[in-house]
């Protein structure tokens, strides 16, 4: 009796020694809505993605695919039907129940005609989705394929209820441990705790997350310690100062993003394979990391993430060499060289990069113009309008070289070769002989030099040294809170 | 009254000689990047350190002068060309249809803030130095319209202009041989003026990444490239930001200087 009066009187004394029990944590985007299933935008899902939503499978922090909504599942003999078992006792956040009858919703409107998924390749081998009972599923492929598992952790399968989709733009309503609470536009969205979940309760009982989008305010705010952490820290320039400073931890971990400088295939001059090898040895790697990321990030020859157990390096295809680049350049007839636009989205690794590529190009006698574009201009110009030369960008998805497969993608890569061996690739179940085509594949568009692979991105987090459990790697875009928790 | 003029003319003919000695010497080449030696301190070999490239922020500066001075240059040329004939002729028909034409497009213009009206250019045309050439021009117009059509005003009631009139001269005739060269000293002032504005407004645009493009130097783009480095190389970002003080104090006190000794009504009164 003694001792609990003592505790009590020890709390109500010191409040500063109280367990903290939220969490304000910055990233850079703010998402343009909050519905993961109808946009491309990685943000949503650095808000959402295993916070509010959570799909059949999900991503785990090391990249593997765990069950998630599906405790289980069986797969045919023949590879195309799989049978989800549903876990037990879940609950929407507006408290109806979760069943295969959402499951159904979800996929059929994914793959709908009238579809407006950012990712509808993913569903597109399902055939049908049929409702066993309330809590089996089965999903017929129309062929094997491999990556359906892994098809099924990304934010844009994530289940939704149909009782809830028509205001999931703003106020999305999922099964995950968070709920949402507010989205002040701008600002900051804020979740809370969701005391049903059928999960580990997470340890954090609100959360907010905050769009910093300006480099100096993010330094700013960490400094002043206005938010606990920022994924994604912008400006690798002042990790040193953060990791220097004992109220700080940086986290440097890896990324699904292949920053390449990607080439405009289809239009001359870059539509001939030796000018794209020419600009591929014009480049120095190690000089844009150091220049641009202040050493962060690992150079890469091919589109694929070195983290990855069936990445190869083929960084010698291309190494730092301007002499063979003028010759490659003669070779093709270009003698005195070119010019050509390099337009470069916001992000310094784009715009740092792009002037160290602009000056190393200037060597071979390839003159750049460069033009600064915000994110809506690149995507309205570059991504869909394809009007460019040059273009740096990073690719965050992953396991996303089959973008190569789509002539109508922004690079314009049309080789028909690739797109077959795509296919095969994704019709194939045995592991390593999934492994052996992807090798295929990353070499061969490495041989093509479709663009010029510069590095993979590194993700730096910075965040208050006594913060436990943030996702050090970003194997997907998110930032999953309920594994997070403070120490002491 | 020379008191201004000559630190102003000084300072100003500073910055003009090292854009000029651009052309022709640097201390290194701007375009040249050396990442292993960027952001050094001030030393003998790099006077004002090294940026984030390596390059040396003393050549950025000189190459930065003549970008900053071309688009104020220009700028102000544009705003001249346009305001003094609409300011003349707006005084010469006084109260009259062409009068309340101009100037009532002319309050259009300056109702808008002059960076927005930068900002809506280049977000229609792209970012350029042509560009923002045109958006510092063009609100330059109001200003040398206002300013001539006020001065024309004050001389058309004089009696000098009188005499041209009886002598038979026609009202353009009358504003080009009379009017403009009576007004030419405030246009001066004005121009000097309106010449550091457009350095400054250069420098925002450039810092917002509205002005010219890299890898031509600008003193705004330096400073906005500096900023997440202020904290551990100071020097960055205040090299280019003294430029940017230093140029618009000079061109002030330059202008300051000029009107102290060009005004014939503030002359008699002190000589």
């Amino acid at each position: 009796m003694f001792r609990r009066t003592l505790t009590a009187l020890a709390l109500v004394a010191s409040p500063a020694l109280a367990q903290e029990t939220d969490l304000t944590i910055a990233i850079q985007l703010e998402p343009p809505h909050l519905d993961p299933t109808s946009a491309a935008a990685g943000a949503i899902d650095s808000v959402l993605y295993s916070n509010v939503f959570e799909g059949l499978t999900r991503f785990a922090a090391d990249g593997s695919v765990e069950p998630a909504l599906a405790e289980d599942w069986k797969i045919s003999e023949d590879g195309t039907t799989y049978t989800f078992t549903l876990r037990e006792g879940v609950s929407f956040h507006d408290g109806s129940d979760f069943t295969a009858e959402d499951v159904k919703f979800t996929l059929d409107r994914a793959r709908a005609e009238d579809s407006v998924n950012a990712q509808k390749a993913l569903f597109e081998g399902i055939s049908e989705v049929n409702v066993v009972d309330p809590q089996t599923v089965e999903i017929v492929l129309s062929q094997p394929d491999g990556n359906f598992l892994f098809n099924l952790a990304w934010g844009d399968a994530v289940i939704v209820a149909e009782e809830s989709i028509e205001n999931i733009k703003s106020n999305p309503v999922g099964t995950g441990p968070f709920t949402f609470s507010e989205w002040v536009q701008g600002d900051r969205v804020e979740l809370a705790r969701n005391s049903d979940y059928w999960g580990e309760a997470p340890s954090l009982e609100a959360a907010t997350i905050k769009f910093i989008s300006d480099p100096t305010a993010a330094f700013a705010a960490m400094m002043a310690q206005d938010i606990d952490a920022f994924a994604g820290y912008p400006a690798p320039e002042n990790l040193p100062q953060f990791e220097a400073d004992p109220r700080f931890q940086v986290i440097v971990g890896s990324t699904e993003g292949e920053t390449i400088l990607a080439m405009n295939n289809a239009e001359e001059p870059f539509n001939d394979p030796e000018v794209r090898e020419a600009v591929a040895h014009a480049i120095d790697r190690q000089a844009i990391i150091d220049g641009a990321m202040f050493g962060q990030g690992t150079p890469i020859g091919t589109h694929f993430a070195p983290h990855n157990p069936d990445y190869v390096n083929l960084t010698d295809l291309s190494p730092y060499d301007p002499e063979i680049a003028r010759q490659l350049l003669a070779d093709a007839g270009y003698e005195e060289g070119f010019s050509t636009t390099l337009k470069l989205p916001p992000p310094s690794y784009a715009r740092r990069g792009g002037e160290i590529i602009a000056a190393q190009l200037r060597e071979v006698g390839i003159e750049t113009e460069i033009t600064n574009l915000e994110w809506a201009q690149w995507l309205e110009e570059v991504f869909r309008g394809k009007d460019f030369g040059l273009t740096i960008v990073s690719h965050t998805e992953p396991f996303d070289i089959g973008i190569y497969a789509r002539p109508d993608y922004y690079f314009s890569y049309d080789n028909p070769e690739f797109q077959e061996l795509m296919a095969t690739l994704t019709a194939t179940t045995d592991p390593a002989e999934r492994s052996s085509l992807v090798a295929d594949a990353q070499r061969m568009i490495s041989e093509d030099y479709v663009n010029a692979y510069l590095f993979q991105l590194a993700y730096p987090t910075v965040a208050d040294a006594r913060l436990r459990g943030l996702w050090e790697n970003q194997p997907t875009q998110a930032n999953p809170l309920a594994g997070v928790s403070w120490s002491e | 009254m020379m008191r201004r003029l000559a630190p102003g003319a000084a300072l100003s003919a500073v910055f003009v000689i090292a854009a000029l000695l651009s052309f022709l010497w640097t201390p290194y080449a701007v375009d040249g990047m050396a990442i292993a030696n960027r952001l050094q301190p001030p030393s003998a070999a790099h006077l004002l350190g090294t940026d984030h490239f390596g390059r040396d922020i003393l050549s950025m500066i000189m190459v930065g002068a003549r970008t900053s001075i071309a688009v104020a240059l220009v700028a102000v040329g544009i705003g001249m060309g346009l305001g003094v004939p609409l300011g003349l002729a707006a005084a010469a028909r006084h109260g009259g249809l062409l009068d309340e034409l101009i100037m009532r497009g002319n309050d259009l213009v300056f109702a808008f803030p002059s960076l927005v009206i930068a900002i809506l250019i280049t977000a229609i045309a792209g970012p350029s130095a042509v560009n923002a050439i045109i958006a510092i021009g063009i609100f330059n117009v109001p200003v040398f319209a206002r300013l001539t059509r006020g001065a024309a005003l004050a001389l058309w009631s004089r009696d000098f202009i009188l005499a041209a009139q009886v002598a038979g001269k026609g009202r353009a005739r009358i504003s080009l041989e009379h009017i403009l060269p009576n007004v030419t000293n405030l246009l001066i002032v004005q121009g000097t003026i309106q010449f550091s504005l457009g350095i400054l407004a250069e420098a925002a645009l450039s810092y917002v990444g509205l002005g010219a493009q890299p890898p031509i130097p600008s003193w705004g783009r330096m400073l906005a490239d500096a900023q997440t480095m202020v904290a551990m190389a100071p020097h960055v970002a205040l090299m280019p930001g003294l430029a940017i003080v230093l140029t618009v104090l000079g061109l002030n006190l330059l202008g300051d200087g000029l009107r102290d000794a060009l005004d014939p009504k503030l002359g008699e009164g002190r000589a």
